[in-house]
């Protein structure tokens, strides 16, 4: 076996060492790296900063714990945003092993801004089948969630006062994961027709410029990156800004372990002929 | 009847589904959100079944000691504990300090993440296997994957032009392809809707 030919047959285990120390070296010694501002990014950012004091936003929390990495940081960049603005927020949390992770962040950054629960915001929780519950809510936010998170019964809470479904509201961003953002385009827009925003994980974001374009998606975040942009628009940079430079370098060794990949293949096939 | 009852209920519950869309009245919005808690409601029976399901599965697991029954006791041993521990203190069982809390924050979320984290070492090494030169449609798809990774690096004086390319290849073809997807997933998805509402796809009421 010649060169070419072990090289065509690594080890997955180097590939994993390769991965392994380009990821920690950003950790060990952080850099920056320059982020291009996407149209769909600021759409969304500027639906926020267009909002006025007092309106309201619903923020859906749709993700697990899997995906925290890429979407807390857009999820914390909006309340902070949010909240800074004298914006009033409706929270949600779809996901079924969301509602205590958002329920942290809804702690943390509410005592950050001294915002009152009830009054600046209200956290309605989780509900099982996101469908149902979305659907469900363009009638009455009280018909899946007759009380909120903590248990206290909507009518009770001052700002729920006159509000009742998503005309209420000036839009949706759902931070989500999965499928749970079909359910908003197909039934909040589509059916609703409400103002829909989406921060989604990288692997998503080619699935959804389709709706970018027809209009029924009006701004778009996308993975790590769409994190940092919007860090950078909100001028509050963060993890995910700290995050681009480990997610760059790990595309670098992707894109090396091609290159090489396809070296070994050509050199390979000529000795071969 | 035991066919037809069924098949009533769905041709009814479906042709006022489509009928209320297209009727704002406040008569078909009063049922419809009748309809809703129902959808909830037996929502809520679906999750017991599944409960009952998965329970039932691993229990079974465990008495034939089959391959990998440890894993079936890990399963119900968590399942026993969450629900302990979420019906014993009711709503306050959520409150940050609890030790549901900390066991959703120390070893649910750390598993979660390792799992996803796992996808970046599998990712290099599918690529380093798969991404190879071999026809033309490889090497089209190859130089499209190079251009959307690179608009995640700093390429100096070409980063423009290479996030011009990104954004053409995702707001042009990835759209058309993606469009061409979902439309066709949609005129699926009407004609098995059709079919059910009119009693032809019958699949649902399991076996006769």
């Amino acid at each position: 076996m010649n060169f070419y030919e072990r090289l065509m047959q690594l080890d997955r285990r180097w590939i994993y060492l390769g991965v392994a120390i380009a990821v920690t070296i950003p950790v060990l010694a952080p850099f920056k790296v320059p982020v291009y501002i996407t149209p769909e990014a600021k759409a969304v950012y500027e639906f926020v900063e267009n909002t006025k004091p007092g309106e309201i936003i619903f923020l859906a929390i749709d993700y697990d714990p899997n995906a925290m990495a890429e979407l807390h940081p857009m999820a914390r960049t909006i309340m902070r945003q949010s909240f800074s603005r004298g914006i009033r927020l409706i929270i949600s949390a779809l996901s079924q092993n969301g509602p205590g992770m958002a329920e942290q962040l809804i702690s943390q950054i509410s005592k950050e801004y001294n915002k009152k629960n009830g009054m600046d915001y209200v956290y309605l929780g989780y509900k099982p089948y996101p469908g149902i519950t979305i659907l469900a809510m363009g009638q009455n936010f009280r018909i899946p969630f007759p009380t909120d998170y903590y248990g206290t019964p909507l009518d009770s809470l001052p700002m729920m006062d006159g509000v009742r479904n998503y005309d209420d509201v000036k839009g949706i961003i759902s931070i989500v994961a999965g499928n749970i953002a079909e359910y908003w385009i197909n039934y909040a827009n589509g059916r609703y027709k409400a103002k829909v925003f989406f921060g989604v994980t990288g692997v998503m974001t080619a699935d959804y410029y389709p709706f970018l374009q027809s209009g029924q998606l009006l701004g778009l975040l996308g993975g790590l990156k769409g994190a940092s942009e919007y860090e950078r628009l909100a001028k509050q940079e963060g993890v995910a800004t700290e995050g681009m430079s480990i997610q760059t370098v790990a595309h670098l060794v992707v894109i090396a372990f091609i290159v090489v990949g396809n070296i070994g293949f050509f050199m390979s096939k000529k000795k071969k002929r | 009847m035991r066919r037809q009852l069924p098949i009533l209920i769905v041709f009814v519950s479906g042709v006022f589904m489509v009928i209320q869309y297209f009727i704002p009245h406040e008569s078909f919005e009063f049922i419809y959100e009748y309809a809703m808690d129902w959808i909830i409601i037996i929502g809520i029976f679906a999750m017991l079944l599944g409960l009952w399901s998965l329970t039932r599965a691993s229990v079974s697991k465990v008495q034939a000691k089959a391959p990998g029954w440890g894993f079936s006791v890990m399963t119900l041993v968590g399942l026993a504990t969450m629900l302990f521990l979420g019906f014993y203190k009711g709503n306050k069982s959520i409150a940050e300090g609890t030790f549901f809390m900390d066991l959703f924050w120390y070893i649910y979320t750390p598993i979660q993440a390792t799992m996803f984290s796992l996808l970046a070492f599998y990712i290099a090494s599918a690529a380093y296997r798969s991404f190879r030169v071999r026809t033309v449609l490889a090497t089209i798809l190859l130089v499209t994957a190079l251009i959307i990774m690179l608009r995640l690096i700093p390429l100096g004086p070409i980063s423009g032009v290479n996030q011009w390319l990104a954004s053409w290849i995702l707001t042009v073809p990835n759209m058309a392809a993606k469009r061409a997807i979902w439309i066709g997933v949609g005129l699926g998805a009407t004609a098995t809707a059709l079919k059910i509402i009119f009693g032809i796809e019958r699949a649902y009421m399991g076996k006769d």
